[in-house]
């Protein structure tokens, strides 16, 4: 089954108005993009900063209005960006796991505030509740009356999990969950996520840009670039195998021991510029296969192989 | 609370302001039951007593009342009129700023339209104003005031606001289904609210004295009821010759006032995070020294760290952030300096130049020497000249390290004229060769451009560029990719690699990365708890790791390439290092401890260039494998 679906999900940010004269055309954050997650999937999606992630979460959850597109979570479309109505279906992990904890409140308060709004349970109930769900994060009891600066990021990131299933999500949204941790903490993370996802039958969609994690942890990969789905593909091909030439470049930039240095792309390049988008395809001015064909018209994502998927007039061979 | 008086009363000037204000309030909420005469009464036979004659300790006004009872109940008054305008104030202007700010938008730019509108007017203006429109009267005086004050704290109060709205944890709140108000009401207000009370502290006083100016222009309160600035604006005629009926009120306005500023004061410097965590306290150019015992001899290193013992020292609390850390490089050599965050790592590097902010930093022990030179205590001058000339430093994040209001030509050249006296021309042409060394595409327009105007990968090179400004002997990169893109990093190392090469550069590399560690350094130490627990050459010790620590934090890492997996995770946290346990300091998360492990003094040891700080390592320094 679907868990969640996204059609031609695209966002553009308004410019100012201008004293004279009339707004410009508006920074297109995210590009028209279609894909959807399975049920008990885990999706990962990866890019650079900038590449459009984190507004695409922050539509998934309704924290963003889409400027158009559509949002089907388990075959049910939901049109307004309200994460009160999303909140029961979709929740977030956020990246900073301090600054997603109100100073003031305990931990209680906290975890016990979706509960409250969303289901309107009463105070044994929720007590109840609470317990099932620090048991199953690994949290002791006695954490509930404190408040989050007492924590280490790993154990505050864990709270903030908690929260998120504590609204007894279908889907959750994880943005780089695990980016201000340590190493030796991230994976206890990372397993207690893989741990939940199994016992409460959750769908996850996994944001970050460290190509490492998010392979060990993806079942799909999407690879955005510029606010565009550039490939889609099987967690365990799409970096041994890519078809798009920004996929490779991200798997050869990533750190590897044993890997001589050297820098995959000599050309001092930058990002386009989000204000005034390059035609045709954006990765064109970085891409040592582009042609005149790249620079004019972009290209569309097209099946290339089994379940794989490209946006590139001049695909990798496998 | 008890911690925040304790903050509070360490400042001696706020204490003093609280103890005087205290008094001050005592006698007059006692006012009413203490045996005073009627502070109405006329006398005008008695008028203009001295103090201290019969009957009236300050002497009378003149109409012949009382002054000490007049001073007392006007007194009253006063403060009564301030606090109450400034509350009022307070709560408008909160609930405006908080409103503005929380919204934004449209309603932030109306609502802060009509604020400025209200600022434009001067305020004793607009003071006279509501009170021409309103009559006068002590309790349109009042209106009058707090009216004056709401935008201060609307301004105030939307700018924190505004910084808070967009913080994560109001958006969890927002997915947990939380409505506007209840969000402004139990997410926003708690964290606005130290900011209400610095404002409001920090403001009482001046509503006083502003009540007091109307009172004294008679506009405020009406004969024969005192206030202060009544009793001022009465005893203004005898000024001369009875200066007496003027200086009682008006001393008494001056300790209402200075107390209340200087107590308010503290109690902003005691509630302000910022304040609190001593940015006032302006540290020190070098770090403290304060070294007991030997001071290791020197070697043939070109730098060389030799048994460095760094602390933070914080109230009663010695944080122990480097304990004992010895570690060299030679020219054209990279060592990697590896650990988790808390290990000590970047504060061993802050200390090779005396960079470790003091007070609460302090260097208690060892020595850091230079081509032989000890820099440990070294006078200041002597490390000034040092710093960015022949040991440079690159910084996590190049977008808080150039300054933002010059231009990144006008901060290399500063950091090469601060080292040699060249021209500006000469600098700046410098400059410009510097962005080309790190192939900065276009360096004669970049070299004008403000560090907002690049990406992050530029502003990290124009951090590299400066490191490299006086073509030092040793760079110490502090995770200088840390903050960066993959195909960013890619491009960094191996532009630091090559300089290496060219230049025969030094460079010390702390990271937390062991993919990056093992492209681009020669050899490795890996620190736990302030301390190194093994070093060696990069490839052997990723090969085989000796340590458990090092072992167990390499199986962590996920590597490329590796497919869906479980990863391996290290139970447990690293321990504060204000109380590390005896022995390893691993030992609580490490399986394979045993009661030796937890006593005692474990040393470093190994053979040749590999050496280990455990008892039952993971392979003997052979290379062999231990049998387990």
């Amino acid at each position: 089954m679907t868990a969640l679906k996204v059609e031609n999900l695209a966002k553009t940010f308004a410019l100012k108005k201008p004293l004279f004269g009339a707004a410009g055309p508006g920074v297109r954050a995210v590009r028209p993009m279609s894909f959807s997650v399975e049920t008990g999937e885990t999706l990962g999606v990866v890019g650079e900063s900038g590449c459009g992630k984190s507004t695409l979460a922050r539509m998934l959850v309704g924290l963003l209005e889409p400027s158009e597109g559509v949002i089907e979570i388990e075959g049910r479309a939901l049109d307004t960006a309200d994460p009160a109505a999303f909140g029961r279906l979709i929740q977030y992990v956020f990246q900073d796991p301090q600054s997603s904890l109100n100073p003031r409140k305990t931990i209680r308060q906290v975890v016990e505030s979706p509960l409250r709004r969303l289901y309107r349970m009463s105070a044994s109930d929720r007590e109840k509740r609470i317990g099932e769900i620090f048991a199953s994060v690994n949290l002791r009891e006695d954490f509930l009356d404190r408040y989050p600066h007492e924590f280490s990021g790993g154990q505050a990131q864990r709270i903030g999990i908690a929260r998120a299933l504590a609204a007894d999500p279908r889907i959750i949204i994880l943005d780089e969950p695990v980016s201000a941790l340590d190493v030796s903490v991230q994976a206890q993370v990372l397993n207690l996520l893989a741990d939940l996802k199994a016992q409460f039958g959750l769908t996850y969609l996994f944001i970050t840009h460290d190509l490492a994690v998010v392979e060990a942890v993806s079942d799909r990969i999407v690879v955005l670039y510029f606010g565009a789905v550039v490939e889609i593909g099987k967690a365990e091909k799409i970096f041994s195998a890519p078809r798009h030439p920004y996929t490779r470049l991200l798997a050869e930039s990533a750190p590897k021991v044993g890997r001589a240095l050297e820098a995959p792309e000599q050309k001092d390049t930058e990002l386009p510029d989000p204000l005034n988008p390059p035609p045709g395809c954006a990765f064109a001015g970085r891409c040592p296969r582009a042609t005149a064909l790249c620079r004019e018209k972009d290209p569309p994502l097209e099946q290339m192989g089994e379940d794989q998927f490209a946006a590139c007039h001049h695909p990798l061979d496998t | 609370m008890i911690a925040f008086l304790k903050l509070l009363f360490r400042n001696r000037l706020a204490a003093a302001g609280a103890l005087v204000l205290t008094a001050i309030v005592l006698v007059v909420l006692l006012t009413p039951v203490l045996p005073l005469q009627n502070p109405d009464a006329t006398a005008t036979a008695d008028r203009f007593q001295k103090p201290f004659s019969q009957g009236h300790l300050l002497g009378t006004d003149h109409l012949g009342r009382d002054l000490l009872s007049r001073l007392l109940h006007g007194t009253r008054l006063s403060l009564a009129v301030g606090v109450a305008a400034a509350l009022i104030a307070a709560t408008i202007g909160s609930a405006i700023g908080i409103v503005a700010g929380y919204f934004g938008g449209r309603i932030d730019n109306v609502i802060m339209r009509g604020v400025d509108m209200l600022m434009a007017f001067p305020y004793i203006l607009l003071a006279l104003a509501i009170v021409a429109a309103l009559g006068p009267g002590l309790m349109n005086a009042l209106i009058a005031v707090a009216a004056v004050n709401v935008p201060f704290f609307a301004r105030n109060i939307r700018g924190v606001t505004v910084g808070l709205a967009g913080r994560e944890f109001i958006d969890a709140a927002r997915l947990a289904g939380m409505g506007h108000s209840r969000i402004i009401l139990t997410e926003l207000l708690p964290n606005v609210l130290p900011v209400i009370i610095i404002a409001m502290s920090t403001t009482v006083g001046w509503m006083i004295l502003e009540t007091a100016g109307l009172s004294f222009l008679g506009l405020g309160s009406q004969p024969p009821q005192a206030d202060l600035g009544s009793m001022l604006g009465e005893a203004r005629s005898a000024l001369i010759s009875h200066p007496h009926t003027s200086v009682v009120p008006g001393l008494m306005i001056f300790l209402i006032v200075m107390s209340i500023n200087l107590l308010g004061d503290g109690v902003r410097d005691a509630l302000d995070p910022r304040l609190k965590s001593g940015a006032l306290s302006r540290p020190r150019a070098t770090t403290l020294v304060d070294r007991k015992g030997d001071i290791p001899e020197r070697t043939d290193d070109l730098l060389a760290i030799q048994e460095l013992e760094t602390e933070f020292r914080v109230g009663r609390r010695t944080y122990r952030a480097v304990g004992g850390v010895t570690l060299s490089v030679r020219p054209g050599e990279c060592l990697g300096v590896i650990g988790e965050s808390g290990s000590g790592k970047s504060v061993t590097a802050l200390s090779v130049m005396g960079l470790v902010a003091s007070p609460p930093g302090v260097i208690a022990g060892g020595a850091v020497r230079f081509q032989g030179e000890d820099l440990v205590g070294a006078p200041y001058e002597t490390l000034r000249q040092k710093r960015g000339d022949r040991v440079a430093y690159i910084f996590q994040d190049p977008l808080s390290t150039l300054h933002p209001l010059y231009r990144v030509g006008r901060q290399l050249a500063e950091a090469i004229q601060s080292h040699h006296r060249i021209s500006d021309r000469q600098a700046r042409d410098r400059a410009i060769g510097l962005l080309r060394d790190v192939r900065i595409p276009n360096p004669e327009s970049r070299i004008d451009n403000y560090p907002h105007e690049m990406s992050g990968g530029m502003r990290q090179r124009v951090g590299i560029a400066m490191a490299l400004a006086n073509e030092p002997d040793v760079i110490i990169a502090d995770e200088p990719t840390t903050a960066l893109d993959v195909t960013v990093q890619a491009q960094i190392l191996s532009l630091l690699q090559d300089l290496r090469r060219d230049r025969g550069l030094a460079i010390i590399f702390i990271t937390h990365d062991f993919g990056v560690v093992g492209q681009l350094c020669d050899r490795l130490a890996v620190m736990y708890a302030g301390r190194i627990v093994e070093e060696g050459p990069t490839d052997d010790v990723l090969e085989s790791p000796a340590h458990p620590y090092t072992a167990r934090l390499i199986a962590c890492v996920p590597e490329l390439g590796g497919g869906r997996r479980e990863l391996a995770a290290i139970p447990g946290l690293p321990p504060v290092v204000d109380d590390l346990p005896p022995g390893c300091a691993f030992a609580p998360r490490c399986d394979k401890a045993q009661a030796a492990c937890r006593q005692g003094v474990i040393p470093l040891e190994g053979q040749d260039t590999r050496a280990v700080r455990c008892l039952y390592p993971e392979t003997d320094l052979s290379g062999k494998e231990v049998a387990r």
